[in-house]
This record gives structure tokens, sequence and C-alpha cells, in this order.
């Protein structure tokens, strides 16, 4: 008995919805059958809640007077790229202060940087605003120092170009000495392994094929409602896949957009990784139309079914070899132990679970009282049989061969 | 017996004095330095696990005292800003004393102070700056 999302968001407007949380739905679904499931359950939601790094803000200051086509601009002394139409800029998460150390005394701290900023503005303080320019006819100041708030720009808007990757790689380090990574510390000789997905609740992981997760799906990002834009950066929908057809490395991604004046810092938040930089946790949530039983099947996925690849950072991982240490599950990683190479290695995850879980509590009260209606993809992401790959670059003399 | 963590701060004029070889010799106090910063003229601060029977420990708690040291409970010193902290982790296998855990069932987080030793990895390692160091 196949629903149609028309069926589905009629049944919200009434309040009749039948919704569950994709940790909720596990118990239900093990106690009545995939057939009775699908038949009851409407919506399934889902979360996730971890440093995104691909991501950003598009802000417009409005003009000055006079007028100036800003080119250089810095935000908290922070470098946003200006060389778009005269007041627009753009402020990526992990850009840092011109004078930041970085990791010249190592490791460096990152105190502060584009995330923060973005932090900054969405928490509603003021934000120092400097800018520069050559000066035209149209547009003659060269200079400017202001403040500005969230609150006067014309608009501020989220635009990660990759978010929520489905599935992704567990750190360790094999070398002798400590290491700093994006995933965090990891301690010499496996002393810990360093995981970042929120597993059974992490939204492409309940929609594998990208069945109902589209461009146009409506999402919650950082509180507020947003979109899919476009398929993320690095999108890869032919990496491997088990049985069931979950990705066992990193897969899919999704390009997201959402407006940061309705947004909280609760679920938008600033990252400083030790010895790394700078990023930004969001906070990402879909929902899933349980359009049959398939769809069913696939958001009933739980930690234990889904593998995760664990990876070497010391050496594998920074120089592109493709050797892996071992599979583990999310289950297992989740209980903050697991054996690697014969030895327990406690485990540690930059993705909060218990933020996603509350990201698709949310959702699901959002749908129980109506107050969000569910999008019809407007156009698929590209899945498995696109051939699409994740390809890496090669270095090469202009006019070389490459690979292909 | 008493073993307690404490946070000594010593003003600039004592900083040149053997306080904790006083404690050893003249009260038999087993000292495990936790943590020292101490600079000749200069304040001074010691994180200290002060174990003896209890006489010794009242003892040399009333020299210290004397002496002219500010003395207080270690647990006030890292605090756990539970607004900030989402629960991820990172803190748990960088915690030397193990006061820092995840509940199997939620995976939220508690920090057991009474555990703390100050080392302040946990505050270097906090992505989302939760961990505090709190002198007051």
């Amino acid at each position: 008995m196949a629903k149609t999302i028309q069926e589905i968001n009629e049944k919200i407007k009434k309040n009749k919805a039948c919704v569950f949380t994709a940790e909720e739905i596990i118990q239900y679904v093990e106690k009545n059958g995939i057939k009775r499931a699908a038949q009851e359950v409407d919506v399934v939601t889902t979360g996730t809640f971890g440093p995104m790094c691909s991501s950003g803000a598009f802000l417009n200051f409005g003009h000055s007077s006079p007028r100036m086509k800003i080119q250089k601009a810095w935000l908290n002394d922070v470098h946003a790229y200006g060389a778009l139409a005269a007041c627009d800029v753009y402020i990526g998460a992990t850009e840092i202060p011109d004078d930041d150390p970085a990791n010249k005394i190592h490791p460096g701290k990152f105190s502060y940087g584009g995330g923060h900023v973005i932090e900054d503005l969405i928490a509603g303080r003021d934000v120092f605003l400097r800018a520069t320019s050559y000066g035209t006819d149209c547009y003659p100041r060269k200079k400017l120092e202001t403040y500005i708030n969230i609150k006067e720009l014309n608009q501020a808007f989220l635009l990660n170009p990759r978010n929520s990757y489905q599935n992704y790689n567990v750190a360790v380090n094999k070398s002798e000495r400590v290491i700093y990574t994006y995933l965090g510390i990891l301690q010499p000789n496996i002393g810990n392994a360093n995981y970042s997905s929120a597993g059974q609740l992490s939204p492409l992981l309940n929609d594998p094929y990208y069945r109902t997760i589209g461009i146009g799906t409506k999402i919650f990002l950082g509180g507020a409602v947003g979109y899919v834009s476009w398929q993320g950066t690095q999108h890869n929908p032919t990496a491997k896949r088990d049985k069931g057809g979950v990705p066992v490395e990193g897969a899919g991604t999704i390009c997201v957009t959402g407006d940061m004046k309705q947004m909280s810092t609760r679920y938008i938040r600033a990252v400083s990784m030790i010895g790394y930089g700078v990023s930004l946790s969001v906070g990402l949530g879909i929902p899933i139309p349980i359009i049959d039983e398939e769809m069913m099947k696939f958001v009933s996925v739980k930690d234990e079914d889904i593998s995760a690849t664990v990876v070497d950072y010391s050496s594998a991982y920074p120089n592109r070899e493709p050797d892996i240490v071992t599979r583990v599950n999310y289950r297992d990683l989740r209980s903050g132990t697991v054996t690697i190479e014969g030895q327990s290695v406690p485990t540690a995850s930059l993705s909060s679970y218990s933020l996603a879980k509350e990201i698709a509590q949310n959702l699901k009260t959002w749908i129980e009282n109506g107050s969000l209606l569910l999008s019809e993809k407007v156009e698929s992401l590209p899945g498995a049989e696109s051939g699409q790959t994740f390809k890496p670059l090669e270095i090469r003399e202009k006019g070389g061969d490459t690979d292909d | 017996m008493t073993s307690q963590k404490i946070v000594l701060h010593f003003p600039r004029k004592i900083v040149n004095q053997p306080v904790i070889w006083t404690l050893i010799k003249e009260y038999d106090l087993e000292c495990s330095i936790l943590k020292a910063n101490i600079t000749p003229s200069e304040e001074g601060l010691m994180v200290l696990e002060l174990k003896g029977n209890n006489d010794n420990y009242k003892l040399g708690i009333d020299f210290l005292t004397e002496l002219g040291l500010k003395i207080q409970p270690l647990s006030q010193d890292i605090i756990r800003n539970k607004e900030r902290c989402i629960d991820c982790g990172v803190c748990i296998p960088v915690c030397p004393a193990g006061a820092l855990e995840a509940d199997p069932e939620t995976r939220k987080v508690s920090f057991n102070d009474s555990k703390c030793v100050v080392c302040e990895f946990c505050v270097q390692v906090c992505p989302f700056k939760a961990m505090e160091v709190r002198f007051e």
C-alpha cells in the first residue's frame, strides 16, 4: 500500500499524521513488522549534529553612503570573500584571522574563526565589519569600518556545499606520536578511535538510495526550516555498500540552504579543533515520508547494521592510500569501546547523538502539530546508477595525461 | 586517614619557602603534586593531593594557613558548561583521571569533579569550549 506525499500532507494538516523518530521506529518495526509499520506510520524523522566544515554564510549588508564596491571584507578580523556584487560577501566556516598563528606554535588553538562569526551573528551579537576597495565612479568609497547585526542585514543565509555526509571514517592513529586531526586528538598506537555520524538517526543513512531526499526537500537546518539545494560536493553514490544498501564509507552528501535569521545557536555552533582549525557544527534533520514498505525497511536501519571504515590518520589518510584498518559498526562505536587489531579502544564521537535525537524530536513535533508540511523533491540526487564517483586530484603538467 | 585534593595559592612572599618539604618531614603527609605553577617573586599556584592521618592532616593544613596560603578544595576549578557541551565525548579518552564518562545508553557525558586532577587536557581538546577553568 503506497502513500503519496500529498496524502501524508493532508494527514499532517488534520493533525492526524503518525510520526516516529528514526530511533523510535526501530523498536516499533521489531514489534509490528515492516508491513504493518509501513501502513500505520506516515513520517520518520532523522537528525544529525556535528562539525561540517563545508559550511558558510552569504550576507548582504545594504549600501553605505557613499556607496562602496566591497572588494575585501573582514568580520571580527576574519576574512570574508567579497568578489561578488557590491555589498554581498561569503564567509566560510573554516576561515581564520589573517594574524592567527595557526599551527606555527603547534598545536594551534584556533580559538576564533569563520564558524565563530556565524555563531556570533546568529546569537544576535554585533560584529565588526572592515572593508576595502579600489573605488569606481559609481562606488567611490574605498574604506569602511562599522558594526553590523544580523537584524539589520538584508539577507543572511547559510549555503553549505557539503553537509550531512552519508557515513564517515573512524579515525585512529597507528604512529608513535599524538596527532591532531579534524576528528580530534588521536593518541598513538590506536589509543582511541573517533567517529562522526549519528548512525541510525543520520538522514542519508535512512534513505540510502535518495528515494525521497532530493533537490527541494524541506529540512530542519540550524533550528529553522531549510532546503536541500543541490547535491553536495564529493557526493559519491557509488561508494561501497553492504547488502542492505547502506554505504560503509563516506558516500552521499547534500548542499543545503536556510535563513540564518530564523536559526538558533543551540543548533549552529562554532568549533575549535586544537591543532587543526575552526569549523561549524550544524544541526540538520530530514523528515522521511513512508511512501511504501521499502522506505519503512530503510528507516528501520539500526546502529548494529551500519558499518564504518576505520582509517589510520597518521599515514594512510594523509597520503591518500586506500588501506583500511578494519570495519566496525555503530552499536559498538556508541558503546564506548571497540576492538581494533585485538585491542580494546575507547571511542568518541565528534557528532552529538543527544542533539541528533533532539533534532529528530523537534521535527516530529513540527509535523505532529501541523506546522511543517513535507515537500516533494523537484529533482533526484545522482544515484548509484549514475556511475558518479569521488575523483581524486592527480598532480600533473599542463596537457599531461590523467588516469581517465 | 584523610585524603584530599586541594588548590594552594602562594602569596609572593613565601614562594621561596620549602612548603612541601615541611609537609612531608614535619607532618608525615603524602604529597602528590598534580600541577604547579610557582615562579620566584610572583604569586604561585599548586594543585596537591594531600594524604595522612587525621591529626597530621589537620596540623598540616594549620601550618599552611598560618603561612598565609589560601587553600580551596579542588573541585571548584574545572567546570563543565552544560549549555556549551554537546555530549560528543571527545574529552573522555584524553582524561587521565577517568573523571569524564559517557552514559552507555544516552551517550550523555558526565563530569565527576572529585576525580579531576585539573590537568586541563579536556579544556584544550573540547571543540565547543565547554570545559572551563575557574580560579576564584
